[in-house]
């Protein structure tokens, strides 16, 4: 499996860490939403298709990034850099195919 | 169906073997059960053996998508142990292990069940003491455990690097005697054949598309092979069952879907005989009844349904095993696959009433579901048939999470792929 870092072009998964999904929204720090803590860390979209996740190019540039893969292929469709991008990316609606 | 025996074998041989039945019938579903099981795989298969034989509930029909043993039942390395450190993991295992020692008995099927020991290795003295009170733990719930040294190591496991100068020296292990493995196929043929001689269906190439309601209660499903009701709905489907919980509505599960690999090596004359765990990397192997070395290692990494694993895993299996047993660098593998794995988010399983009305779920065996198959099923139908947990699965709930009662038996925390 390749990913295509925006800084280091096309490069081997073994470079790479995987930093889990990407679609959990981390509550604010000072937040006492119990169910909303409980739902970032224990609950998963675990989609069969295209999954929205988080890379770090750790053996690289040591960016993170935001992988859309398809869990049922490992097609990559895009992959951009993650920072700050929980307001400025839209969040990507994962749907599960089979 | 006639009982397996020595005389069933003899008459049979002697008659050229043209009498053998087929061990599990193929009917068509009928429009209502008691209770449908969706999944025939290992966990399906003993919960429908054990409604009907410890609680008498033989209306139930039991669902597979593929065909029996097409999942990860035929996809383990067959390994059994219960050499756990939490409480409930030790009781729960041990039960497991308690109904292996006489499954071929009670199946009437020889399921080749082999307690040629589990053996933990350890590689740093904090690595033994932390196995000591593992072992210590065991002891104190009555499951036998034991310290080696790495004289008695190298007398078990010959072909080992026990020197000094191993990448990873070896400093002792843990191991438990009766620890083995099982034929994973003939689990899942024996179980067949014991539900199926009560009186379950066993509907094979039939996939469920979707749950049928009655109010917010859920009342049967519907399949590629017509709807089928129930008063009681059971899901054991591992690797899928984030998919068939969608087909419920519900989106989010305390389960990640990833890929294991499993590797298998050319036929060799005896060259072990136990399962041995590696302890500075993720590697364990053992051989087969037929000589083949069965092995395996660390989960891909990331979120897969793919049945099959990447490369980078294989070389770092491979390497581990180098390590251990530098005498097999030319053996040939003869094959490799991967399952897939409903990893939970603390590493052990959920077995519970819901979450749905009428809805009974059983998942989260992350890469260890082979040697609680007894147990799940034993566990699941008690739940089934009383609505409510046995002792034994009462603290494998779905809720322990957002109720602060993880069982994590490594302490990893939320983080699926490190358990």
């Amino acid at each position: 499996m390749l990913i295509t870092c925006p800084y280091c072009g096309p490069r081997d998964v073994i470079e790479f860490t995987y930093q889990g999904d990407g679609n959990r929204e981390r509550p604010q720090p000072a937040s006492q939403d119990l169910d909303a803590w409980n739902a970032y860390v224990y609950d998963r979209l675990n989609p069969a298709g295209d999954h929205n996740e988080i890379w770090q190019h750790s053996g690289g540039c040591r960016a993170h990034l935001r992988v859309v893969r398809n869990t049922l292929t490992h097609e990559i469709s895009s992959v951009a850099f993650a920072r700050g991008d929980h307001k400025s990316v839209a969040r990507h609606k994962t749907e599960g195919k089979s | 169906m006639a009982e397996y025996s020595a005389f069933s074998l003899l008459k049979n041989a002697l008659t050229g073997n043209k009498d053998w039945k087929p061990a599990w019938r193929k009917p068509d579903p009928k429009a209502s059960y008691d209770v449908i099981v969706i999944g025939g795989g290992g966990h399906g298969l003993s919960t429908a053996y054990y409604l009907a034989k410890e609680h008498g509930i033989t209306n139930v029909a039991v669902l597979e998508k593929g065909w029996l043993g097409s999942g990860n039942v035929g996809r383990n390395t067959t390994a059994v142990r219960s050499n756990y450190l939490l409480p409930a993991n030790t009781r729960f295992y041990e039960h497991s292990m308690k109904l292996w020692e006489n499954l071929s008995h009670d199946l009437n099927y020889n399921v080749m069940f082999s307690q040629r020991g589990c053996l933990n290795l350890a590689h740093t003295p904090a690595q033994l003491d932390d196995f000591a009170r593992r072992g210590n733990a065991m002891r104190h719930l009555g499951v036998d455990a034991e310290l080696m040294t790495t004289a008695e190591i190298a007398r078990l496991v010959p072909a080992l690097d026990v020197s000094a100068t191993a990448r990873f020296p070896i400093v002792g292990g843990l191991m438990q005697r009766r620890a083995g493995t099982a034929r994973h196929d003939a689990v899942a043929w024996g179980y067949a054949r014991g539900a199926d001689r009560r009186g379950v269906d066993i509907i094979e190439n039939c996939e469920v598309t979707g749950f049928l309601r009655d109010g917010d209660r859920i009342s049967g499903v519907s399949t590629s092979r017509g709807e089928i009701r129930a008063r009681k709905v059971a899901v054991a489907v591992a690797g899928s069952t984030g998919q068939v919980m969608r087909l419920a509505g519900i989106d989010t599960m305390p389960i990640e879907s990833h890929v294991l690999q499993a590797f298998v090596t050319e036929s060799l004359k005896p060259f072990i005989n136990t399962v041995l765990t590696f302890g500075m990397g993720h590697f364990y192997m053992s051989q087969s009844d037929k000589g083949g070395l069965v092995y395996g290692g660390d989960l891909d990494g990331y979120n897969s349904y793919a049945q099959r694993g990447s490369l980078p895993v294989v070389d770092e299996v491979m390497s581990e095993m180098l390590a251990l047993f530098p005498g097999l660098a030319r053996v040939r593998m003869l094959r490799s696959w991967g399952g897939v794995c409903d990893m939970s988010m603390d590493g052990s399983p959920i077995i519970t009433i819901g979450p749905l009305p009428g809805m009974y779920l059983n998942c989260g065996w992350c890469y260890g579901g082979f040697k609680a198959t007894p147990a799940s099923g034993w566990c699941f139908a008690w739940t089934i048939a009383k609505d409510e947990p046995h002792d034994i699965n009462a603290p494998f709930t779905l809720d322990r999470f957002h109720r602060g009662l993880v069982i994590d038996d490594k302490g990893q925390g939320a983080t699926p792929r490190l358990h």
